[in-house]
């Protein structure tokens, strides 16, 4: 894991062109390029669609779903935070995502500090526990997820939304590779110079590890944002629903009067819009790191 | 254990035994969870997978009772509702995953070329453009499907454009293999496949294809994972040294030839992944028919994973919603075992037939 490879956006990737420009893909090309627009306007028109048919009234939706809104309204983004609980979805999921994440990021570097360089003994049946866990497919466990946390007690409660969701393997994953890069001479070096483990760990290992938690920070803020089954399962009051599971219900009919589609997607580019930021100022490193995370 | 470590010089023995409590200590909270809410839980579905719980009080509470293989046999041998509804569920994800699979690979790996050419500009731009879909949720994302997919949605006017009368999509029950046959003339059951059935469902049934709700989802799956795959293999195709592209072009092949014997064969661990990540995703479809179709129309959109959950929290019937899991957790495990095993077995036939002396040549620098 010590030759990560950078698979970056930009036109900076070092793929054997040494300085200079990199001489222009030719005249012959054109098909290429017609291609590769044609394939872009196919993924990114949906979601100009979107936006544009949230501006719009229901009728124009229906008649014109294509072209820009005939008259501009905001009329479906009133309604929704007028007839539904828009903003306290919206609270849960940012709650649940940032104790998640902080949770994520601390629990994933401790536990990637110990497989990657304390020796203790069982850390071969850890590892190999792990991996055997990431390999359970998530909806399989919908039924027993419920069944352990209604048992402690937790169900309809944050903790209940939040505590199942800190486990996070492949998160520890990322971690232990990390940290396996780093150059033992470092903490040996802190080491002899008295410092404990969990010190050594805590401001000389972990502060070396930016970008490593960066992309658990990333990685566990989508996936929190976006999760659904885990919150279906462990609540039911609607006080505890989050914008993925409200949008979900608004979806499938709750405000029903005809079909709704300005409301709906309005709805659905609002919350977007949090991992669309994320997106964008990080896309480099989410890619890289998305990459990375399937791969180990 | 930091306060332990300053005092003064230590014995060997100190430092392992500290090093077993730190150790412990660091990975604890991390495997307590994972055993609380994944272990546990696995075991007590098992339990509640051979009861009769009704999901009131605790399923470990001395009047539920336990059912032996009941539930399983239920949905497997049964016959009744819940066996056709299984076999539907099974057969709706076997055509999902028939078609998903292979053109999301296919799809991904033909994305990573494009945008992996090394004189070509703004390629930031396009993988951005592909990868964009991937990040966002599946909630919001089928909420978009519902509308473009609607029947007077973008998709059917683009189909007007051609004159083509396009369905009404998430309503519309017919499977595309039985539209596709009707067209021929046929239109209804041939005698033969009407007597024999599989999973209470007859051969007839099973030859449906997916529904047009279906095929719906089945796009959907493709245009939102195509990007995440398609990182995976531009990662893989970065790795390969531009050295031996270059010695297969001055050996006087084409680009076609390069990629299928040079290129292909060298991404074919990254193959294997992101055709097992795909097999094992594939299988576990839910959030799209939450948020869309809640397996209608017609039960065309049922899923396993969406049955089990069903069974339990909206019918009460813990047991089934139970052993349905387990059994789809089979299933994967079955299919991610079989895929393995399908294509070790064809990489070797295929390295004994790349003769051309051309090809081995630039396989050879490949190994290098």
């Amino acid at each position: 894991m010590s030759s990560r490879r950078w698979v970056g956006l930009g036109d900076d990737t070092p793929d054997g062109v040494a300085g200079g420009r990199r001489p222009r893909l030719g005249a012959t090309a054109w098909p290429t390029y017609l291609l590769l627009v044609g394939l872009a306007v196919v993924y990114i028109l949906p979601f100009l669609i979107q936006i544009a048919t949230s501006f719009k009234t229901e009728p124009d939706a229906a008649a014109n779903p294509l072209g820009l809104p005939e008259n501009w309204t905001t009329a479906a983004y009133s309604r929704l935070f007028e007839f539904s609980d828009y903003l306290l979805w919206g609270t849960n999921s940012l709650v649940v995502t940032l104790f998640v994440t902080a949770g994520r990021v601390f629990f994933d570097s401790l536990a990637g500090y110990a497989l990657a360089r304390i020796p203790f003994q069982g850390r071969t049946v850890v590892f190999a526990l792990l991996i055997a866990v990431m390999a359970v497919p998530g909806v399989v466990l919908l039924i027993p997820k419920f069944l352990v946390i209604n048992q402690l007690g937790m169900y309809d409660s944050y903790s209940g939304m939040i505590v199942p969701l800190l486990a996070d393997a492949a998160g520890v994953f990322i971690m232990k590779n990390f940290f396996e890069s780093i150059p033992v001479s470092v903490e040996e070096q802190a080491r002899i110079d008295g410092a404990g483990v969990f010190r050594t760990f805590w401001s000389i290992v972990l502060p070396m590890s930016a970008p490593a938690v960066m992309t658990i920070v990333i990685l566990s803020f989508q996936g929190s944002w976006n999760e659904l089954n885990h919150f279906i399962v462990s609540t039911q009051d609607p006080e505890l629903t989050t914008l993925t599971k409200g949008v979900a219900q608004l979806a499938s009919g709750q405000l029903s009067q005809g079909t709704q589609y300005p409301l709906k997607l309005a709805a659905a580019a609002l919350m977007t819009i949090p991992v669309a930021v994320v997106f964008f100022i990080f896309q480099r490193r989410i890619m890289n790191a998305s990459a990375g995370a399937v791969k180990e | 254990m930091t306060s332990t470590r300053k005092t003064g010089p230590r014995t060997g023995a100190g430092i392992q035994a500290g090093q077993q409590l730190s150790g412990w200590l660091f990975i604890a909270p991390v495997v307590l969870l994972l055993g609380l809410f994944l272990f546990v839980p696995v075991l007590m579905a098992a339990w509640v997978s051979v009861s009769d719980w009704t999901g009131r009080g605790s399923p470990f509470s001395s009047d539920v009772g336990f059912v032996g293989a009941d539930n399983y046999t239920r949905i497997l041998v049964g016959g009744g509702l819940d066996t056709q509804d299984f076999g539907t569920a099974l057969r709706n994800n076997l055509y999902y995953v028939l078609l998903v699979v292979p053109l999301q690979t296919a799809l991904a790996l033909f994305l990573a070329v494009l945008v992996s050419q090394r004189m070509l500009r703004s390629r930031g731009f396009f993988r951005t453009a592909f990868y964009f879909p991937s990040v966002t949720s599946s909630v919001a994302i089928t909420v978009l499907w519902l509308f473009l997919f609607s029947a007077t949605g973008v998709v059917n006017k683009v189909l007007s454009w051609v004159s083509i009368d396009g369905p009404n999509w998430f309503a519309d029950p017919r499977g595309v293999l039985h539209v596709m046959l009707g067209w021929l003339g046929v239109s209804s059951e041939p005698a033969g496949l009407a007597s024999t059935d599989f999973l209470g469902i007859s051969l007839w049934e099973w030859l449906a294809g997916p529904s047009m709700a279906m095929s719906a989802f089945i796009l959907m799956a493709i245009f939102t994972t195509s990007g995440t795959f398609m990182l995976l293999f531009i990662a893989a195709l970065q790795s390969i040294a531009p050295e031996i592209h270059e010695a297969a072009v001055m050996d006087r092949t084409n680009a076609w030839q390069r990629f299928w014997h040079v290129t292909l064969p060298m991404l074919k661990p990254t193959l294997f992944t992101v055709l097992t990540l795909g097999l094992i995703g594939t299988w576990q479809v839910f959030d799209q028919i939450y948020t869309g179709t809640r397996g209608g129309p017609a039960k065309t959109t049922l899923t396993p994973a969406y049955l089990s959950f069903n069974a339990a929290f909206n019918q009460q019937d813990w047991g089934e919603g139970a052993a349905i899991a387990f059994i789809l957790f089979a299933i994967i495990v079955f299919f991610t075992v079989l895929q393995r095993w399908v294509l070790r077995d064809r990489d070797k036939v295929k390295r004994t037939k790349t003769r051309d002396p051309r090809l081995q040549h630039a396989a050879v620098e490949a190994e290098r």
